[in-house]
């Protein structure tokens, strides 16, 4: 049986009160209610405050680079769909830097969760605005406020059809929890977008702010009916939803390439003599 | 020079020059000939001129020429800027309908109206050119049926109304018969880059559409199902980079392929493998740059970029073959290269060799051992560290998944174990370890071939896919009782002086043969080891070098 101390713990670089702490404590009882042992489990961040959280815990782990979570775990889980492919990353390295990616991943629906550590604002390079700051956020970089308006992921995941969409809030991680499982189960692509305090750098955004907002679904919502999903996804203001906003059972990627069940790339080796056909044929 | 014969194929895209030449092409290397093709192509979908080059021998052949012997004219724009390029007694082949001064040459005025349907001229050509050179009407038929499928009936009508129509006329233009030999294969430099990096146990390849890097792509989706590779288009260059590394460190071995522009985008990925110290190979097939440049034509004006690619310091391998076969069996070696040293080999290939069908021997995949990393990982042991410093730099490499070992890969610099450090020592260690592994890559590197005289008056120093043209050049040099040599380099970093500086010293004259402006592997070889060339010979209009332009040059600099 895995238990929680099978994943450790280790020191941060995070700040005291950080929202991440919270999400990492999520995921730990998230792969063990999962039943996922550190060695089953690959993790592959990008570069950020909530990409370091990888470090924090035993599993196999790919920290690369920012912005590129998603392709390079793309490329571990078609390699070896046999391993549970979690991505982690912040707003800013998500949704900003590897904005295409996100978009190409809801479309493949590969197999894989995403938990997106969404505190509005960019940590590790001190504080700048991230794509889901709201419009009028002040920073020093954007000294007149954001000019921009706020990307919404879980309205544009639901908007693609993503295969599972969830938005969570670190200050309830047994719920969180519970997504992140929901999303590790679905056979296909998972959006965990996680709301989450940065004491540092989100003075307005803070824990009572989300706190008062944040409410969870009702019991009787239908997480399948797309039409009431693009409504609750674009919710945003004195009541934000938390839970499981849309979910469909669309084949994922994998499906599509037989090979992957029989003889993934990571477990194959060369057929000679197929190969060898293949060159006489060329004569 | 070798009795050789070159048919020229001009006309607008859409046209159907490129099934002509295929039909040909398959035709002459199954009736036992090496051919060279040379494909010059405007970067549109229709009109426009194109080009579709091929020269045949009955002995080996290695580069394109310059002059043809048989003009295939789809239309009156392809006489008048191609006369000029006919041999004496050079033969056009044009529609009837089309207005051209053949100024003297022979010109057979095909009734394509009267064959057949005059739509199907690029069929009824391909049955002219056939029954010119002395070929089989049943072996073209075949190639016609392989290249356009069952589906077109009048194909076969069409192409038999132009063999006849050709061997009444009386014209002919045909070669010696070709020496009985091994049977022959027809590839491109891309494809065999293919065949190659399946042979040397490729499992995964992502790209995003660059010409001419594609066709490598194109090559392994043809075979992809057969052999069990997966091959992703990805959103962009990044992503496909980003995606290879991701695979690679999964355990399946990964390229990805593309051209210079493309390229720019993965220098980040470049990085990325260096410091995790992820295997992949990248295929960069060159264009002429800078920017967007010419997209469909050649030129060797990469190296420079794709040495120094990719922030930080790191060991890389960059190999440049310069054949199809040369291709084969460094896409097998720089899959194995990246597997040794852990880390990012180059292939530098251009436009003129990816695109260039030659006929080869068929490839021998026993011929290359394929890497297997699942089977090198090492034991389960309590507390294995990815980046564990040893002595030739290389850890054991374990991967996710496969036992009780955990793998931390990690972008920042990171300790042993794979996490995130600034302790200032480590980092000065992992340093020094990654760059222990640049000898395992000057041990394995390939010398620099020399072709020709071991004691040369002139030395054709070249890379690449410019092999063929130094080298038939300096044939006629030595023909001309010329003292020459070709020194050929596929692999141009690292460089290891001792496997060839002593020739360079020894030759009188060392000309520097490459298609780039500026003598970027000149200046290499000058500051690897302080060897400044005679003369430099390079091209940069966007089409491959010929031993004629090699040869003409060598005049201009007064070296011969």
């Amino acid at each position: 049986m895995v238990c929680i101390e099978d994943f450790g713990t280790f020191e941060t670089a995070w700040c005291p009160g950080c929202g991440n702490f919270a999400i990492l404590e999520a995921m730990k009882k998230a792969l063990v209610a999962s039943g996922l042992a550190p060695r089953d489990v690959l993790f592959v961040s990008g570069i950020g405050q909530a990409a370091k959280a990888p470090h924090y815990l035993n599993a196999n782990v790919f920290n690369g680079l920012h912005g590129r979570a998603l392709p390079a775990a793309t490329g571990a889980k078609l390699a070896n769909p046999r391993l549970t492919v979690i991505a982690e990353s912040g707003d800013g390295c998500t949704y900003g830097e590897g904005g295409n990616h996100f978009l190409a991943a809801v479309r493949r629906n590969i197999n894989l969760t995403l938990v997106v550590h969404d505190n509005q604002v960019y940590g590790l390079t001190k504080g700048q605005a991230s794509p889901t700051s709201e419009q009028g956020f002040v920073t020093k970089t954007q000294p007149h406020g954001v000019f921009s308006a706020p990307f919404n992921p879980v309205a544009v995941a639901v908007a693609m059809h993503a295969g599972f969409v969830a938005r969570g809030f670190s200050g309830e991680i047994e719920a969180l929890a519970g997504l992140i499982a929901q999303g590790i189960a679905h056979p296909g692509f998972a959006l965990v977008d996680v709301l989450q305090p940065c004491v540092s750098f989100n003075k307005v955004n803070t824990f009572s702010w989300y706190r008062k907002r944040c409410a969870p679904l009702p019991p009787e919502y239908d997480p399948t009916d797309w039409d009431a999903a693009v409504h609750t996804a674009a919710e945003w203001g004195e009541r934000i939803p938390v839970g499981v906003i849309y979910r469909n059972d669309r084949p994922c990627f994998e499906s599509h390439f037989p090979v992957l069940d029989t003889r993934p790339p990571a477990y194959g080796s060369v057929d000679r003599d197929a190969l060898r056909e293949i060159i006489k044929a060329m004569g | 020079m070798e009795k050789s014969v070159t048919i020229l194929i001009g006309g607008e895209a859409g046209q159907g020059l490129l099934t002509v030449g295929q039909i040909l092409s398959k035709a002459l290397v199954r009736s036992g000939y090496h051919i060279v093709v040379t494909q010059d192509y405007m970067s549109r979908i229709r009109g426009g001129h194109n080009t579709f080059v091929v020269r045949a021998s009955a002995s080996p052949i290695h580069a394109p020429r310059e002059g043809a012997d048989i003009l295939i004219a789809f239309d009156a724009r392809s006489v008048n800027e191609h006369i000029r390029n006919l041999n004496d007694g050079g033969i056009i082949v044009m529609d009837a309908e089309e207005q051209a001064d053949c100024q003297g040459f022979a010109c057979l005025r095909v009734p394509a109206a009267s064959l057949g349907k005059p739509a199907l001229f690029n069929i009824m050509a391909a049955g002219i050119a056939g029954a010119l050179l002395g070929l089989d009407d049943g072996l073209l038929e075949k190639c016609l049926r392989e290249e356009v499928g069952d589906s077109l009936q009048e194909g076969g009508e069409a192409l038999r109304a132009g063999s006849t129509w050709a061997r009444e006329t009386g014209v002919s233009r045909s070669l010696p018969p070709p020496s009985p030999d091994t049977p022959r294969i027809m590839v491109n430099g891309n494809e065999a880059l293919a065949l190659g990096a399946m042979a040397g146990g490729l499992r995964f390849a992502s790209f995003y559409p660059m010409t001419p890097g594609t066709s490598v792509m194109l090559a392994l989706l043809s075979h992809a199902d057969r052999m069990g590779l997966i091959v992703e288009q990805a959103e962009d260059e990044i992503a496909a980079v980003n995606m290879a590394l991701g695979a690679s460190f999964a355990g399946a071995p990964a390229l990805v392929a593309t051209s210079g522009g493309g390229f720019a985008l993965m220098a980040e990925g470049v990085s990325l493998a260096g410091m995790t110290e992820t295997p992949i190979v990248i295929i960069v097939a060159q264009r002429p740059g800078p920017a967007t440049g010419l997209p469909t034509r050649t030129e060797q004006g990469d190296l420079n970029f794709v040495l120094h690619a990719g922030h930080g310091e790191f060991p890389r391998a960059l190999l440049a073959p310069g054949s199809p076969e040369q291709c084969f069996k460094l896409a097998a070696r720089a899959l194995r290269l990246a597997e040794q040293s852990q880390g990012p080999v180059f292939i530098l290939t251009d436009q003129f060799l990816a695109d260039s069908c030659r006929a080869v021997e068929p490839f021998d995949p026993g011929s290359v051992q394929p890497v297997h990393p699942r089977e090198s990982c090492p034991a389960d042991e309590t507390g294995y560290a990815r980046y564990a410093f040893t002595e030739s730099g290389v850890s054991p490499r374990a991967l996710p998944g496969f036992g009780a070992n955990l793998v931390v890969a990690d972008s920042d610099e990171h300790t042993e174990d794979g996490h995130i450090t600034e302790n200032l020592a480590v980092r000065a260690r992992m340093v020094e370890k990654r760059l222990r592994k640049s000898d395992i890559l000057r041990k394995e590197c390939i010398r620099p071939v020399c072709l020709g005289d071991e004691d040369p008056d002139i030395l054709l120093v070249c890379w690449g896919s410019t092999l063929g043209a130094a080298r038939e050049a300096a044939a006629e040099l030595s023909s001309r009782a010329i003292k020459a040599a070709t020194l050929h380099f596929s692999q141009v970093w690292p460089l290891v002086p001792e496997g060839f500086l002593p020739l360079l010293e020894r030759s009188r004259k060392v000309v520097i043969v490459e298609g780039n402006a500026t003598g970027q592997f000149a200046r290499l070889l000058r500051r690897e080891c302080g060897f400044v060339p005679h003369a430099r010979v390079s091209r940069y209009d966007g089409l491959p070098l010929t031993p004629e332009y090699i040869l003409r040059e060598l005049v201009d600099e007064g070296i011969v």
